[in-house]
């Protein structure tokens, strides 16, 4: 009897999932951290302030600043390019290894380890190092006398939007290719095992197998980088400051300059706004990618 | 179970006490209260030091809590601090429209009073200096250190080996630029990435073709100030020097808070850098056979053909300031203004100044600058600081912090060749009043 009471009781936990309440904590946070600085920050965008004194309500007028200033244009084409590129780059890499460290032989594990380096490392300890390496008259090149590396790399405006692209790419790999590896053991070897007895070669396993079970890693590892390209700031800050000029200066980064160098609160805040706006679109667009089941597991039936 | 939990929670406390003791340093007896000063890390840094440390020691129950920054970030940081009602005690400064902006919003203390009190303090200071902590004819800022002018610095051994001297005129330095070239060192050094490093260019040429009323204009805000001839003629004789290959290869990614700018002179990369007082102290640390070899040369800024400006006339920084904030409690202040008054400009303290190769802002040093070994650079330094018809504190600094920044994001624009003087002249004048 007390058996049959607890099944029950749990199959109905199940059917309807666990209590709202746990989920309190979490929703207080980003109602305190989160959504009230977003409305204060929208408030802020339609007032000028210059961080020391009054604040002044100013209409629209910080909007039309930031919205006319070709500067927050380039800023978002930097954005855009930076996004671009660091996908190109970061999700092929970061895919291979990951499928590449799932087997098990030690020696992959201990490359794994290798590969994961460079994630532990800061932002900021990742730019100076490299910012140390590029430079064209005590870095790497003259250091080893090697002219093809003795470039002006950041230095450069055709060139340091590339350069940024490779170092972020340095340093987030890695964690991409983390989940990559979590999400190929997660599929079970009996669908590789069907498929060689299928006689299905380790080519045809990978696209046949492999890509198709790893949609839904796809997915959070791409909605992951094109979002966090919107944060990328520290890193760049350090190595650039977003120049020269305005070539590597994107919109985080705009936003921060307008804030806290040119004292416009107002401007900063409309600009992180835009920033909000478009993290949002682009969180959505990569969710539909995935359908309506995305959250259903990928293990039935297999 | 529990007793494993208890002895990580302790392990972890201990680590935490341990790591805390290692942050802090001088006596532990810094409580809440005490007033807190931010200074820069650099040339001035272990100058500060000494001078708190001895402070700290005969006066335990006013111990001062001192932190360090680098330029760039501190200038940011203070900012959005005393705007968060955070700042420290003693907010170093530079005078100018800065100090004016923090005076408007009322975040600093009025000293006129303490200083009428205390006139001991006030006589201690070249007048000329003083003036630049001023605003409305009330004092909110102390001199805090040394005297900075930019000036002309060169490497001798680098025009030994060309053969040539330091360039008396803009036509001269011009003509330097190729012999360097083909002997495989860069003309000019220059931290471009800071971007302050391009104003002090910019700063000389306008009062050596203009005169000082230029840039006086554009300070009281005159409408249309930027149109001035002199700015143009400056702007384009910029760009003809960077144009012509004037400065190192890479000079807008290097950052003036690394040193590198200095690094390049003395490595013999680079043959010449206008640079501030301030450096000079930074190589005498880092390179001391440069400085003291006899191998390091300064000059001051070249004249322009038909220029109005006295060539006797420097820009740069009068000195650094301290302010005290107003949103410190009453035993801070109180603490802050004795230090003023007692702990500050110390006979020990001027010789630390000087010894690290340093003009002190004080009067009646003549004696102790023949004695030291730098006696050269500081006699130098201190006969154009005090002989100056003009002496003009940098330009981000005078102007509100939102002309200063648009000021050295457009000159940036310059020094790369993507705007021209024209578009700079058009767009500065749409700031004036911000």
């Amino acid at each position: 009897m007390a058996v049959s009471v607890t099944t029950r009781a749990s199959r109905r936990t199940l059917e309807r999932g666990p209590s709202g309440w746990l989920a309190a904590p979490a929703l207080v946070f980003f109602l305190l951290f989160a959504i009230i600085p977003l409305f204060g920050v929208l408030f802020l965008s339609f007032t000028r302030w210059d961080g020391l004194g009054e604040i002044t309500l100013d209409g629209l007028s910080s909007w039309t600043t930031v919205l006319t200033d070709p500067i927050t244009g380039n800023a978002l084409l930097v954005t855009a390019k930076i996004m671009f590129f660091s996908f190109i780059v970061q999700a092929p890499i970061s895919l291979l290894l990951g499928v590449f460290t799932a087997a098990g032989q030690k020696y992959r594990a201990a490359l794994a380890v290798l590969y994961f380096v460079p994630l532990l490392l800061s932002s900021a300890a990742v730019a100076i190092a490299f910012k140390a390496l590029l430079d064209p008259n005590f870095g790497l090149g003259p250091g080893l006398g090697l002219p093809l590396l003795t470039q002006d790399w950041l230095g450069n405006s055709d060139l340091v939007l590339f350069v940024v692209v490779f170092v972020i790419a340095w340093q987030f790999v890695p964690f991409h290719t983390l989940i990559y590896q979590g999400g190929v053991r997660q599929i079970p070897t009996s669908l590789y095992e069907a498929a060689q007895i299928d006689g299905a070669g380790r080519i045809q396993q990978f696209f046949s197998i492999t890509l198709p079970q790893l949609k839904y890693t796809i997915i959070t590892s791409s909605t992951l980088m094109v979002v966090g390209s919107l944060a990328y700031f520290d890193l760049i800050f350090v190595l650039t400051a977003g120049g020269p000029g305005y070539a590597t200066r994107l919109l985080p980064l705009h936003m921060y300059l307008t804030g806290f160098k040119a004292n416009d609160m107002g401007a900063a805040s409309a600009l992180g706004v835009i920033l909000v706006v478009i993290g949002l679109v682009l969180a959505l667009l990569l969710q539909r990618l995935g359908g309506k089941n995305r959250n259903d597991s990928q293990l039935e039936g297999a | 179970m529990f007793n494993r939990k208890l002895r990580s929670t302790a392990l972890a406390a201990a680590l935490t006490l341990s790591l805390a003791a290692c942050g802090s340093s001088g006596p532990a007896n810094v409580s809440a209260d005490s007033p807190s000063m931010w200074a820069l890390t650099g040339g001035n840094q272990a100058n500060f030091q000494a001078s708190v440390d001895a402070w700290n020691k005969s006066h335990t129950d006013q111990s001062i809590k001192l932190d360090f920054f680098a330029n760039d970030a501190y200038k940011t940081k203070v900012r959005t601090a005393i705007g968060a009602g955070e700042g420290p005690t003693f907010i170093y400064g530079w005078g100018g429209g800065v100090l004016k902006s923090y005076v408007d919003a009322g975040q600093i203390e009025d000293l006129t009073d303490f200083i009428a009190e205390n006139p001991e303090v006030k006589d201690r200071y070249l007048p000329s200096i003083i003036k630049n902590g001023q605003v409305d004819g009330k004092i909110y800022a102390l001199p805090n250190n040394n005297v900075q002018p930019v000036v002309l610095y060169y490497n001798k051994d680098l025009f030994d080996k060309i053969g040539a001297q330091p360039p008396k005129t803009w036509d001269e330095l011009m003509a330097l630029v190729p012999k360097f070239k083909e002997a495989g060192v860069a003309p000019f050094s220059l931290g471009g990435q800071s971007k302050w490093p391009d104003l002090m260019w910019l700063e000389y040429l306008v009062d050596r073709i203009g005169g000082p009323d230029v840039f006086n204009n554009i300070a009281a805000n005159k409408p249309d100030a930027w149109s001035d001839p002199a700015v143009l003629e400056s702007l384009t004789k910029i760009q003809d020097l960077v144009n012509a290959g004037g400065f190192i290869n890479g000079f807008s990614s290097i950052a003036a808070d690394s040193n590198a700018d200095q690094a390049l002179l003395y490595t013999g990369k680079a043959a010449m850098v206008l640079h501030g007082g301030w450096i000079y102290q930074g190589m005498k640390k880092d390179a001391p056979d440069f400085t003291r070899g006899g191998k390091l040369g300064f000059t001051t800024f070249p004249t322009v053909e038909g220029g109005k400006g006295d060539p006797a006339n420097i820009v740069g920084n009068p000195s650094n300031f301290w302010s005290v904030s107003s949103k410190a409690t009453d035993s801070q202040k109180a603490a802050a203004l004795e230090y003023i008054k007692k702990g500050m400009f110390t006979d020990a303290d001027t010789q630390t100044l000087i010894d690290s190769g340093a003009v002190p802002v004080v009067t009646g040093i003549e004696s102790k600058l023949d004695a030291s070994p730098d006696k050269e650079f500081l006699n130098f330094a201190y006969g154009l600081a005090k002989d100056a018809p003009n002496f003009q504190l940098s330009w981000d600094q005078a102007l509100s912090p939102a002309q200063g920044d648009a000021m050295l994001a457009n000159l940036d624009q310059i020094f790369l060749n993507k705007i021209t003087p024209e578009q700079f002249v058009a767009t500065m004048n749409a700031t004036i009043g911000k």
